[in-house]
């Protein structure tokens, strides 16, 4: 493992392209112009990938992860640079590189309009695999990929995980001696996600193959054999991830204390000196320290220790910068009441149920939201968690019961009454052709603000979500962490004291999803209510309380700690979310 | 390596797995289909049918102030011909009424001393009034109220042996359309215009699709190469396209009964040069756009339009301004309008079927040298 500093030397000799690499990149840089700006996506990167292991390309949005993945399949001539795939020249012979790289983008690739079998025949005869070897290929990658029943169903009719296999299946047809997998797992449910890699780790094992993959999961870094971490288009580090993890000892606690609200634990110690950062992690918090050295923070009321460090603690350790005192992150919020009585119940739904034809997409669902509280709702896909949120903000009517939002069904609610909930809506409906400044202009419009009151909120929106750099990108081109920001900054621009938050941190890193999680923490502090939906399960404990819902009714519902206590057994006195989720799940159906 | 093909194998197989996807793909995707068949079809009809330069009942007034034998011979003569629905008057004013009501598209008049000048040899003045907004139209009516007109005179003179005042008649005789349907003429250029807009459409939306969809990024990195791409995607839409052409000869064959002089095989051969235009500005247009929605604008605003305006399907280019001419001449559908004009109402006319396929010729390789010249197997 080397830490790449600015100022290391290398030796002549280490930057002669040795020939047991399976990629090897010297000095290439490639930058894009976009809306008259000058991006660099990568910066003189120097990189080599060894033959038979899996090596992850870890990063923000924006760090060059698919522009690097493109460059080594041959997809984009580098600015300047060599370019070697298994001892190919990538920018003179692309075609060669072709032949022996397998290549999945984050789409997958697939017609999904070709069956299963029509998609593994198309790509056999690009590859030009013989008619013969055919039968025996195909059994063998239907049998890896569980797709066998499948053969004849259109891609388009699979699931998110079995496209994602056919699409791993297509680019092995033709086994290749490198494979290349841009986010894989990206968006994909849990199980699946274990299956994919179960099947990469057999093909390097069995075949010898060799495969670099990005990913935003940071515990999928842990089993990659080696790690990339790639930002801003430099590459910070490369090692096995344990030496990541080793850099960090003696640097993470865990703080807990008996009574209070762990939010507060953890925003009082975010903003001590010598704290680089701070996560609520189970029902404590996670703190890095800024170096071995510093002193850990006293706090009455809670107690400190030392705790094994992981891949995720060297990663933010490696890219965040401290927020800076004085100029906090997330904005200030004016009230128009302050009455903060702390049973204040701000949404009440009551025995709502919502039918489609015959179909109930929610049934018989009922939950409160108190002033000032985090309130998740928590499930897979289609289990009723949008619909839930339509009908909340008035988008849907309730087939029966009864539901209020402060004092309000805003199906039928006056103008006011609406002026005061921000919405952001899954995959963050920014008008993608506008540029981020005309983005705020337009919502901060459709809110009815004006003149003066409308510059200083933009000119707010700009520095507390720091897009002033990109005021004159056009959204749709910017990462999706900087859409996540902007899309936040609209729906906050009226100062509302409701917040409808749904999916907010769906495919976002996790760099971003931490900022996130801090500026809504921050309002949540300031009064303001916040309802969320979320799949990531670790995000469930960044919550006051939550719903887990299923098949659309709720599961359980409680605080975090509340909700995981009965899963809480001799073997694992300390259940996370997902187990517990899993464990509700199985329960479910074991009792009909 | 043993389970993978080389060389000229491995091209055809990459061509051939190419070619059957897509032919997969039109078979399930019904637009491509709609835009063959169901386009030209539709076109087709709008235009045989809704489009027609001809003037046929024409409604028309007609005011006898004093019916005698003269003037109810003179309005049958009128209600006799195909171009004219007389309705009658009995006074002027109602007549100009109905005009001004848009009930009439004009007005015959016959004064209560037609009879008794026509019979004392006098000048027997017949009054025509006639809705002029649309001058055409106005034209149309004027002559063919005078060609009834005249030939009533002459039926009466030949008829009473009587010495009528005859007019100066023009003897006219037409070439290639005698009938004068302006369907005949019509219907030929618009194989040119319906052939353009699925062609250009066709592997413009297709190639655009595989973009959008993310198709592309994969496709590209397999070893198969640009122009095998290119020729995978022609070759299918190719076939495809002709199949709209061949049901759209049919259609103005044997539906709008256009006479064809010429042979189908001057057709088919002309035909299959125009769709590779055709197909190749659609293909150029996909590679620059990137997106369905844009590719399927300009394609419809870059290759439809000119045709329909500037190839001289409807509009006579030598009417136009000399420098809406030069323009005239960078639309490949001219050339094509010009072959098909002449092989249905004329024949085999090889110097012009020559002169212009060999322009199309020209323009299908300028087609396809920017192809290969913009076409690279790269994301930038």
């Amino acid at each position: 493992m080397h830490w790449l500093h600015p100022l290391a030397v290398m030796s002549e000799v280490e930057k002669q392209v040795p020939e047991e690499h399976a990629l090897s990149l010297r000095e290439v840089s490639r930058t894009f112009y976009s809306g008259g700006h000058k991006i660099t996506a990568l910066d003189k990167v120097d990189l080599t990938i060894p033959f038979g292991k899996v090596t992850g390309l870890i990063g923000p949005d924006g760090a060059g992860k698919t522009t690097l993945m493109r460059l080594a399949a041959g997809l984009l001539l580098p600015d300047a640079g060599r370019i070697q795939v298994l001892c190919i020249d990538a920018v003179a012979n692309p075609l060669a590189v072709q032949s022996v790289v397998g290549y999945m983008p984050q789409r997958f690739g697939l017609y999904e309009d070709l069956t299963v079998q029509e998609n593994l025949d198309f790509y056999a005869d690009l590859h030009g695999v013989t008619e013969k070897s055919r039968p025996d290929r195909y059994r063998e990658l239907l049998h890896m990929t569980g797709l066998g029943p499948f053969t004849s169903r259109l891609a388009g009719r699979l699931s998110g995980g079995m496209k994602q296999k056919l699409g791993l299946a297509c680019t092995l047809v033709s086994p290749p001696r490198l494979l290349i997998l841009d986010e894989p797992t990206a968006g994909v449910d849990p199980v699946s996600r274990r299956e994919l890699w179960s099947i990469v780790d057999n093909l390097v094992k069995a075949e010898g193959m060799s495969v670099l993959l990005s990913t935003a999961y940071l515990d999928e870094a842990e089993r990659c054999a080696e790690a990339i971490l790639l930002h801003e288009g430099k590459i910070v580090a490369q090692g096995a991830p344990a030496d990541f993890s080793e850099t960090m000892r003696g640097r993470v606690f865990l703080a807990s204390q008996e009574t209070g609200n762990k939010r507060h634990l953890q925003s009082l110690l975010t903003f001590t000196p010598g704290v680089l950062d701070a996560l609520i992690d189970g029902e404590r918090i996670r703190l890095i320290m800024e170096s071995p050295d510093t002193p850990v923070p006293q706090l009455d009321g809670s107690t400190i220790e030392p705790a094994p460090p992981r891949f995720e603690d060297a990663f933010i350790a490696a890219l965040k910068g401290k927020p800076q005192a004085g100029r906090p992150l997330a904005p200030a919020i004016q009230h128009q009441s302050t009455s903060c009585a702390e049973d204040d119940l701000v949404i009440t739904i009551e025995n709502v149920a919502r039918k489609f034809g015959d179909f109930y997409a929610v049934r018989d669902i009922s939950f409160s939201v108190r002033r000032g509280e985090i309130f998740g709702l928590l499930g897979a896909n289609g289990a009723g968690k949008s619909t839930t949120f339509r009908m909340l903000c008035g988008l849907l009517p309730v087939s029966a019961g009864r539901l209020s939002v402060a004092g309000h069904d805003l199906r039928h609610a006056a103008a006011r009454a609406r002026g005061r909930i921000g919405y952001m809506a899954q995959r963050f409906s920014l008008y993608s052709n506008l540029t981020v400044l005309q983005n705020l202009h337009f919502f901060a419009s459709t809110y009815g603000l004006r003149n003066h009151h409308r510059q200083e909120r933009i000119r707010w929106a700009l520095d507390a979500f720091e897009l002033a750099p990109y005021g004159q990108s056009n959204s749709g081109e910017m990462p999706l962490g900087f859409k996540q920001r902007l899309a936040f900054a609209c729906a906050l621009m009226h100062e509302p004291d409701i917040l409808f938050l749904d999916e907010p941190t769906s495919g976002v890193d996790p760099l971003a999803r931490r900022e996130f999680w801090q500026r809504t923490n921050t309002l949540a502090n300031a009064g303001v209510t916040v309802l969320i939906t979320t799949h990531f399960m670790d995000e469930a404990n960044y919550c006051d309380r939550l719903v887990i819902m299923a098949d659309g009714g709720i599961l359980t519902q409680g605080t975090p700690k509340e909700i995981k206590t009965p899963f809480c057994t001799p073997e694992a006195p300390e259940p996370n979310m997902e187990e517990t989720f899993i464990a509700l799940i199985e329960g479910r159906e074991q009792t009909p | 390596m043993s389970c993978q093909v080389s060389g000229f194998h491995a091209t055809h197989m990459r061509l051939r797995g190419m070619i059957r996807k897509e032919w997969l793909q039109i078979l399930r995707d019904p637009s491509s289909l709609a835009i063959a068949f169901i386009l030209p079809l539709v076109l087709l009809l709008l235009f045989g049918y809704g489009v027609s330069l001809d003037a046929r009942h024409i409604p028309l007034a007609l005011v006898v102030e004093q019916p005698d034998a003269q003037t109810a011979s003179l309005t049958g003569a009128f209600e006799r011909s195909d171009y004219f629905t007389p309705t009658r008057f009995s006074n002027i004013q109602a007549a100009q009424l109905a005009l001004k009501t848009h009930q009439v598209d004009g007005i015959v008049w016959l004064r209560n001393n037609f009879g008794c000048c026509l019979l004392a040899g006098d000048n027997a003045a017949i009054g025509v009034i006639v809705n002029g907004v649309n001058a055409n139209q106005a034209r149309i009516t004027e002559g063919y109220i005078q060609g009834v007109w005249q030939t009533w005179l002459q039926n009466q003179s030949n008829a009473e042996g009587r010495d009528l005042p005859i007019p100066v008649t023009l003897e006219h005789r037409i070439w290639f359309n005698p009938a004068m349907r302006s369907q005949d003429f019509l219907i030929p250029g618009l194989i040119a215009v319906i052939m353009t807009l699925t062609g250009a459409l066709l592997t413009a939306m297709v190639v655009a699709r595989e973009w959008e969809r993310g198709t592309m990024e994969a496709l590209m990195v397999t070893p198969i190469r640009i122009w095998e791409i290119l020729i995978g995607k022609l070759i299918p839409y190719f076939v495809l396209g002709m199949g709209g052409m061949l049901l759209t000869v049919a259609m103005a064959r044997w539906q709008f009964d256009v006479p064809l002089r010429g042979s189908f095989w001057t057709l088919l051969g002309s035909s299959a040069l125009f769709m590779l235009v055709a197909l190749g500005m659609g293909l150029l247009i996909s590679i620059l756009a990137k997106s369905q929605f844009v590719a399927g604008q300009v394609a419809i605003i870059v290759t439809f339009l000119p045709a329909f305006l500037l190839s001289g399907f409807i509009f006579d280019i030598s009417s136009m301004p000399t420098a809406v001419q030069a323009i005239t001449h960078l639309v490949p559908a001219r050339y094509f309008v010009a072959i098909l004009q002449t092989l249905f109402l004329a024949g085999d006319i090889w110097p012009l079927v020559l002169a212009n396929s060999s322009a199309l010729l020209l323009i299908s390789l300028i087609f396809l040298v920017l192809i290969k010249y913009k076409a690279r197997k790269r994301l930038d």
